[in-house]
């Protein structure tokens, strides 16, 4: 069976006057049907870019420069705006962002910003069929059916951020990308949401998550997967508890190591500083990413890019585990 | 035997904010809350937004006036026996905030160096420029920055650790007593923050310093601190020793707190 999405050597770049920013350095990545992928990084390592190319939500000063984005096959990199607009945004994958405030139209009560997005998948239908769907499914999903009446501004942040995952998946797309869903929002309020999602999943209304996020603790609550991003690239991908304990990419063992959760565990362990910040993306370093900051980097690291090495059931780009070797 | 006076003692404090043109609203985001910070200690104080907790940071960094209650520090009422710019110069330098945003804190127009330039007017008033620069370099140095890497440059061409850095460097600058730190690594990378939290931790144990840590992050709270206060709704709720809360809390909104924190070796069964 392909994979429900796949991004096949992707790179995009935000391209102004004033210089280029490389987002998306050659990113490959496959997600299956079934799976809630986790993609953590730092800010600015290109996940929330790299969110929008995978639902080709791509327009200037972002352009997508090379590779190609596969949704079930069908290449999103080549159907133009208006036909994703229509066919696949909502109704294939959707998004939900990470300021919701700013996705809600704040002039319209919610039923309102349904009905204008349900509309422009299906015209055919009336007003009452989508406000009865909207009940229908505020209720499946345990939500309040009175903030259908309500402005957004009326909600508290945590139902904000449910209304708007309700009104996301309404139309079953099959892939939901979030992006940071949970950051802005008190630790009660965020398993709330974290329930949500994975019940959405549960009850097959999405057949698969993307969940971005720099908080790996959160992650580990809700993925299946773990992809790790550093600098515009993917540095290590695979099953979500081998990752954490056991982190292969030099980089991913310092995030895991930076993580500061209340458990004896951790404590354990001290706080581990880490140098430096990552790379300026407007000049990318030759090279692997993270040499700069990695205590174990050498010439090569510095100088040649490493290439992807399978090990098991995870991909790392790493010399130091191969990767390179020719 | 008399127990030696903490350094500052909260007692009772209250704050009422009236919102509203026509239908006038009582906020209170303080109520009643008294605790102590003693000398060399990191008290941190943990809530979620709209706790109270950076009303209560306001309130004894003078930026708030309380409704009722008292801060003492050193044994003097802050908002009432401060009388002459004598005296309230003295409470600034003693105590000193940093806060959320490195990134808000800076004028991007201006170079780094005039951040301690406004520090200079609470410094002695017979100390000369050179003097003076000699000890933002100290304090650079102290705070793990190079002077000569960090003076002169615009506040975009330092990361957000080393803006924050800067910010606790200029506290510094007065060698104060106690430092309010309002979430001061929130807005920072992970990688990031393990560094700010052992500055804090060093600068305890190397000069002394007393800190009051206010976060919405129970971790970091348990990492950074000697005790811990949980805040709700206005309201101490509970106090203790970071170990023991995480392990037996007794409240039950700090229950729910814990509960719902997010571990790396601990999955939620209820998901």
């Amino acid at each position: 069976m392909p994979p429900l999405l796949k991004l096949d050597d992707v790179y995009a770049q935000y391209i102004t006057r004033y210089g280029t920013v490389y987002a998306v350095n050659g990113v490959s990545l496959e997600i299956g049907e079934g799976e809630i992928l986790g993609i953590v990084g730092e800010s600015g390592c290109g996940k929330s870019t790299l969110a929008r190319v995978m639902m080709m939500n791509v327009k200037p000063p972002l352009h997508l420069v090379r590779g190609r984005v596969l949704l079930q096959g069908v290449e999103l990199n080549r159907l133009p705006r208006d036909r994703l607009k229509r066919e696949v945004w909502g109704k294939q994958v959707s998004l939900v962002p990470q300021s919701v405030m700013n996705a809600l139209n704040p002039t319209m009560r919610v039923r309102d910003i349904i009905r204008d997005f349900v509309k422009v998948h299906n015209p055919e239908l009336d007003d009452d069929e989508v406000y009865s769907m909207a009940r229908d499914r505020f209720e499946e999903l345990g939500l309040d059916i009175r903030a259908l009446d309500l402005y957004p501004f009326e909600l508290s942040g945590g139902m904000r951020q449910r209304v708007a995952i309700a009104i996301a998946t309404l139309l079953n797309p099959k892939l939901l990308i979030a992006d940071e869903p949970t950051s802005a929002l008190d630790v009660s309020t965020q398993k709330v949401v974290l329930k949500l999602l994975k019940r959405l999943w549960n009850e097959g209304i999405v057949k698969s998550i993307v969940f971005i996020t720099h908080d790996i603790a959160v992650v580990r609550q809700i993925a299946t997967r773990i992809a790790v991003m550093y600098a515009g690239k993917i540095v290590e991908v695979g099953p979500l508890e081998e990752v954490i304990f056991k982190p292969l990419h030099p980089y991913t063992e310092l995030l895991i190591s930076s993580i500061l959760t209340p458990e004896p565990e951790v404590k354990k362990r001290g706080l581990v500083e880490i140098r430096g910040a990552p790379p300026d993306l407007r000049t990318p370093p030759r090279g692997c990413p993270f040499a700069e900051r990695c205590p174990y980097a050498t010439d090569r690291c510095r100088r040649e890019e490493p290439r992807p090495v399978v090990i098991g059931s995870r991909l790392i780009y790493c010399h130091l585990r191969g990767g390179g070797a020719a | 035997m008399e127990l030696p006076e903490p350094l500052l003692r909260v007692e009772n404090l209250s704050k009422v904010f009236v919102v509203g043109l026509f239908t006038r609203r009582r906020i209170d985001a303080v109520k009643g809350v008294s605790f102590t910070i003693g000398r060399r200690e990191i008290v941190s104080l943990v809530g979620e937004s709209g706790s109270g907790k950076t009303t209560t940071a306001k309130i004894i960094l003078r930026l708030e006036k309380p409704t009722s209650g008292r801060v003492l520090f050193e044994g003097r009422d802050v908002w009432r026996d401060l009388r002459s710019r004598e005296d309230i110069l003295w409470y600034r330098r003693s105590v000193q905030g940093v806060m959320q945003d490195p990134y808000g804190a800076f004028n991007p127009f201006y170079r780094v160096d005039r951040v301690f330039k406004q520090m200079f007017k609470l410094l002695p008033k017979d100390m000369d420029d050179e003097e003076r620069w000699g000890l933002v370099e100290k304090a650079l140095i102290e705070v793990g920055l190079n002077p000569r890497y960090v003076l002169g440059k615009y506040p975009h061409e330092l990361s957000g650790g080393e803006r924050q850095r800067v910010m606790i460097a200029r506290a510094l600058l007065v060698e104060p007593k106690l430092l309010i730190a309002d979430e001061p690594v929130s807005m920072l990378d992970a990688t990031l923050r393990s560094g700010i939290l052992k500055l804090l931790m060093k600068l305890r144990d190397e000069r002394g310093l007393s800190i009051l840590f206010i976060t919405h992050d129970m971790g970091l709270a348990y990492y950074v601190s000697d005790r811990i206060l949980v805040m709700y709704r206005g309201e101490l709720v509970e106090e203790g020793h970071p170990d023991e809360l995480i392990e037996s809390p007794r409240h039950p909104y700090t229950k729910r707190l814990i509960s719902d924190i997010p571990l790396l070796y601990r999955k939620w069964s209820d998901i």
